[in-house]
């Protein structure tokens, strides 16, 4: 409840500023370009989780992402668009520290983490999801999420050779492991390997493993794409249930009827650059520009992995 | 006729002997530590004989260097292994897993070379090897050194039996520590990194840490191996740790079945089984002229039989990767 | 069958009790080998206790029975070399004989005209020699590289490390001894008597061309019969890499069994003296090898460069989604890549055995050399791996000055460990995603 309350009151005072104006029909014409040179630093937000300050990568000629200012709010819902190689997944992994930027920084809770690692970041509670999915699969459904939990004593090797020490933590922890699945309708397979689940069920699992961590920041890199539309409602419900549970999410999405289904704020890259961003609802009286801009056909980036 | 010379009941003695023996016990232990690198972490350790060395060698220089007791020997032996461990995995365990196997496959060779190079030879021996450290360790042996142990014709020295009754021992305790170790958090962990690093760091595990931990266990044990054969035949001799035993240790594994406890045990008994007998009734043959000399001599037995078991990995690595008894679908090596 | 391992097998056989010792022979200025009498052999293991010494008889031959398999430093006393004779390496006076089961052990001295000179440089840091351990070093790298970029090709193209590459190099060597000494009919034994190249050896200038077309063929079947039909199964490349190790393990103990253990010489141009170029000595065979590998490498840089096939084996190496979907015939280009590893490593072999000598196991000695170059220019970038060979070979040579001969090839490896701490993806490799 308090997590949407802050976002409206967050978007009065964004609609308020005068400098700004969502405009967000994006095809990369000159005036464009000039446009783009002209908003280089992007919307201030009252209270962002993160905050990117001029990110590069680039890859040999390419520029894959060169965001000069973006803030992501805290509590709420962003969502990622852009068209396909717009810089995206690349952006994720920056952030999450899977691939090191050329220059620039990222803070997080006003905290620079440039120098922390992948797995550091995690901790700290920055958490993502894959494009592709990383199911282990070798590993039963329930030990998938078990994984996910975090400050394991038995996860240090002398300990684990004791296992009074951490049989009542690993009980805790397959509870909540049991109720997650419960919610994520996964329970029925908790025992079998994660291989044997379908690439929709797969990606219900991996958000339901991030969320065993209970993150700070969920990042989930196209979370329904190549799941049947059935459990992509229900996965919809469980993203749109985690700001009220205090979490903030960001999540790259390419149908826009998601898009404007659940998300709070909208985020628009292309070429590597973060070209508009602003209210869900203003992207919703866009539509037809969007759709032009996307391409109706190109809901899916990658046709995604295969049935189980 | 021919075939009626051969002493088929010797072939059949010494396969057993080798089969439950030190060469066996030797072989598991080192594929145990193999297990938990390639089948539990997924690290590519193209090296493994090259902790055996370090194991060996560590033990053996303690008494003939330092004059440590067998107590200090064994701790140092498995200080080498790890040190090992250290400067192979610390370069490469934060890179692809290529760069583990050129980087495993070739260290091992260095040490090989080093420890028969006349540069060293004041401390190694040299090419000859190591002798004279096993009075400390036959002190403890509690069987008579005279006599025989076994069951009805398969019958092992004192000494010999002593070497075998630790080497057991100790693969048996290295069974159970790796049982423990991957029924708990910790082996979910390293099993994650093996299925996935990223999805692992993503869940905030320290990918690099545990997949040192892992090469150092698995060096260790590999190390202890060293010490078993050196107990067993009292020298460490460079030329028994050549490359191509690293992947005598891979069939061992791939026979028994990746990933699963009791595999390496199951795979060194099949391993030597199969390699005595071929190698006896060759040998037999030969000597019974029923292969001729001009096409090969007894010497030459040993030669066909790295053959053999490099024509026997390809094809393992093909048609059974599950190994012999393994179904695909419990298969931990993902082949696909 | 029976009788290609016949002939195959019989230079190898020896007598049933071992000796040690060493033939000694020189080229005299009609190109004969003429045997050397009268020079003082030891024989010692390897701790110094001594085995044996005597003078060399009049087939020039000296040796002793040892008490069995081991391995036997045989020492060479220069100073009763006749006068114009001397040891091509003047710091080789010793060298160290395997000796293995019913093998006989023999030292190998090569022995040039020229006067022996005064023991001035031995151990020290002269111009002289540091030009000479770069030329050496140059030449080393040349053959590392020539062997390398196939390697590294298939690496780039298909991902694949492969291990088994050490073995094609070898037996590169090996087919073109057996050219070099028997013709054709040393593969095909009925041949023998039939008229040169099919029934008798052949000049080694031919040998070696044979032996670039059976690497080339070699090649080519890898990857017809084993690799692609495992690609096409979808067999992952560690699996594939492990058969790649299981082949290696095969072909090197056959070469053991069929070519046994001992260090050979082609038949042809083994023992030349050398020329003085500056300051620098070169026999006319290592100059020749070193201008003809780098007329080669500069061939497959253009090959690579300019030609319609080389831009496709950079397209897949570069990407090979991309490549696919921009109509490229990927599994066409890899094969042309195995082919082409498959030549350039025999051709390799020819060489570094012109320069050293042959043994079944060089290839894989000079794999983790090949490795190192590899890592140290880049996995999986040709260039690269032709840079980091030449600094390998230049760096192992160079090393003499400052460790002991035999602990040369160890300094490369080490070296290839650092380079992964410092620049993992090499000199010029592309900045990847390293954890
Ligand atoms: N590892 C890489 N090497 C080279 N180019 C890359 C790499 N990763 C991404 N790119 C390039 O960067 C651009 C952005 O890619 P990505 O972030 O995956 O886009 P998105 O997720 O928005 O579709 C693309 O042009 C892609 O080809
Ligand atoms: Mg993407």
């Amino acid at each position: 409840m308090s997590g949407s309350n802050l976002a409206s009151r967050l978007w009065d005072r964004i609609r308020r500023r005068d400098d700004f104006e969502p405009d967000l029909g994006w095809v990369l014409d000159d005036s464009r370009r000039k446009w783009m040179a002209e908003h280089t630093s992007g919307v201030t937000k009252p209270d962002p989780a993160l905050v990117i300050k001029n990110l590069r990568r680039t890859f040999g000629g390419l520029t894959a992402v060169d965001v000069d200012h973006l803030e992501i709010q805290r509590g709420v819902i962003t969502a990622l668009i852009g068209p396909n190689g717009a810089g995206k997944t690349t952006l994720f992994n920056l952030l999450t520290g899977f691939d090191r930027p050329d220059s620039g920084s990222v803070l997080f809770d006003g905290r620079d983490i440039e120098r922390m690692r992948s797995h550091v970041r995690a901790r700290k509670g920055l958490v993502r999801t894959f494009q592709l999915t990383k199911a282990l699969t070798k590993l039963s459904v329930l030990e998938n999420m078990k994984l996910g939990a975090k400050g394991q004593v038995g996860e240090g090797f002398a300990r684990s050779l004791v296992p009074p020490l951490w049989r009542v933590q690993e009980r805790a922890i397959e509870k909540r492991a049991m109720e997650l699945l419960e919610r994520f309708s996964l329970a029925h397979m908790a025992s079998e390997y994660a291989g044997t689940l379908s690439g929709g069920q797969r990606k219900l699992l991996e958000m339901a493993r991030a969320l065993m961590s209970r993150p700070a920041v969920v990042m989930l890199d196209e979370p329904v794409a190549g799941v049947n539309p059935a459990l992509t409602q229900s996965l919809l419900e469980h993203v749109r249930e985690l700001p009220i549970e205090g979490m903030t999410v960001i999540f790259v999405e390419h149908d826009m009827d998601v898009v404007w289904d659940i998300s709070d704020w909208v985020v628009v890259m292309a070429e590597g650059r973060v070209i508009a961003e602003g209210l869900a609802e203003d992207i919703g009286k866009n539509r037809a520009v969007i759709d032009a801009y996307l391409g109706s056909g190109q809901g899916i980036e990658n046709p995604e992995e295969e049935a189980p | 006729m021919a075939l009626a010379a051969i002493d088929w009941g010797f072939i059949l003695i010494q396969t057993v002997e080798t089969s439950l023996g030190l060469e066996a016990a030797v072989y598991a232990l080192a594929a145990v530590g193999l297990n938990v690198h390639f089948g539990y972490a997924g690290l590519l350790n193209f090296g493994q004989v090259g902790f055996v060395a370090m194991g060996a060698y560590g033990m053996g220089l303690s008494v003939t260097l330092w004059s440590l007791n067998p107590f200090l020997a064994l701790l140092v032996g498995m200080g080498f292994a790890t040190v090992f461990a250290l400067i192979l995995g610390v370069p490469t365990l934060r890179l692809r897993g290529d760069y583990l196997a050129i980087v495993t496959i070739a260290a091992a060779e260095i040490v090989r070379l080093l420890a028969r190079s006349t540069t060293l030879g004041e401390i190694t021996r040299g090419a000859e090897g190591l002798h004279g450290f096993i009075g400390p360790f036959r002190e403890l042996n509690p069987f008579d050194p005279g006599a025989e142990y076994g069951i009805g014709p398969v019958q092992f020295p004192g000494n010999q039996f002593f070497a075998i009754v630790v080497g057991w021992a100790v693969t048996a305790v290295a069974l159970v520590v790796i049982w423990q170790l991957m029924r708990s958090p910790w082996g979910r962990v390293v099993k994650a990194i093996r299925e996935d690093e990223d999805a692992a760091r993503a869940l905030g595990k320290n990918a690099y840490w545990y997949k040192l931990q892992a090469l150092i266990l698995g060096g260790v044990i590999g190390g202890l191996a060293g010490m078993v054969q050196a107990l067993g035949k009292a020298t460490i001799q460079p030329d028994s740790f050549v490359p191509a035993y690293t992947f005598f240790f891979w069939t061992v594994l791939i026979l028994g079945g990746v990933g699963r406890i009791w595999s390496p045990v199951v795979g060194a008994m099949i391993f030597w089984a199969m390699l005595t007998f071929f190698q006896g009734t060759l040998t037999a043959m030969v000597n019974e002229g029923l292969i001729p000399t001009a096409l090969m001599d007894t010497s030459q037995v040993s030669q066909i039989r790295f053959m053999l078991v490099g024509v026997g990995l390809a094809l393992l690595m093909v048609f059974r990767p599950q190994g012999i008894f393994g179904s695909r679908e419990e298969m931990i090596l993902d082949v696909r | 069958m029976a009788g290609v391992m016949l002939l195959m097998a019989a230079p190898a056989i020896g007598q049933s009790s071992e000796t040690v010792g060493t033939r000694l022979r020189h080229q005299n200025e009609d190109g004969e080998r003429v045997p050397v009498e009268g020079v003082v052999i030891s024989v010692t293991t390897t701790d110094g206790s001594e085995v044996g010494e005597g003078a060399t008889d009049s087939e020039g031959v000296f040796s002793v029975p040892v008490s069995g398999p081991g391995v036997y430093l045989v020492t060479i006393d220069v100073n009763t070399l006749p006068a114009g004779i001397r040891l091509r390496e003047p710091d080789r006076t010793t060298v160290e004989v395997e000796v293995l089961e019913s093998r006989d052990g023999r030292a190998i001295f090569s022995l040039i005209s020229g006067d022996a000179e005064p023991m001035e440089e031995s151990g020290g840091v002269s111009v002289r020699r540091v030009a000479q351990l770069t030329t050496e070093g140059v030449k080393l790298g040349l053959f590392l590289g020539m062997a390398a970029i196939g390697l590294s090709l298939v690496f780039g193209t298909t991902g694949l490390v492969n291990f088994a590459h050490g073995e094609m190099v070898t037996w590169g060597m090996l087919s073109a001894y057996f050219f070099n000494y028997f013709g054709l009919a040393g593969v095909f034994g009925f041949m023998a008597g039939w008229w040169p190249p099919l029934g008798e050896g052949v000049n080694l200038i031919f040998a070696a061309i044979l032996a670039v077309i059976v690497g080339g063929a070699t090649g080519y079947l890898m990857d017809r019969w084993v690799l692609r039909p495992l690609r096409t199964r979808g067999v992952s490349l560690i699996a594939q890499m492990v058969v790649t190790i299981g082949l290696s393990i095969l072909a090197r103990y056959m070469f053991l069994f069929v070519f046994g253990g001992n260090l050979r010489f082609f038949r042809d141009y083994s023992a030349q003296s050398a020329l003085q170029i500056w300051i620098i000595e070169i026999t006319p065979k290592d100059l020749i090898t070193v201008i003809l590998s780098v007329l080669i490498l500069i061939g497959v840089g253009f090959f690579l460069q300019r030609t319609q096939t080389g831009k496709a084996m950079r397209a897949v190496a570069d990407n090979r989604d991309l490549a696919e979907s921009s109509g490229i015939n990927v599994q066409r280009v890899i094969r042309i890549v195995w082919i082409g590893a498959g030549a350039l490593a025999g051709l390799g072999g020819v060489f570094i055995g012109l320069a050293e000598q042959l043994s079944w196991l060089i290839g894989f000695r000079m794999l983790l050399l090949i490795f190192a170059g590899v890592v140290l220019g880049g996995l999986g970038t040709a260039y690269g791996a032709l840079l980091g060979c030449l600094l390998v070979g230049i760096g192992i040579q160079l090393s003499t000055l400052f460790i002991p001969v035999e602990l040369k090839n160890i300094g490369a490896l080490v070296v290839l460990a650092l380079v992964l701490v410092v620049r993992p993806q090499g000199i010029l490799g592309r900045r990847e995603r390293f954890g």
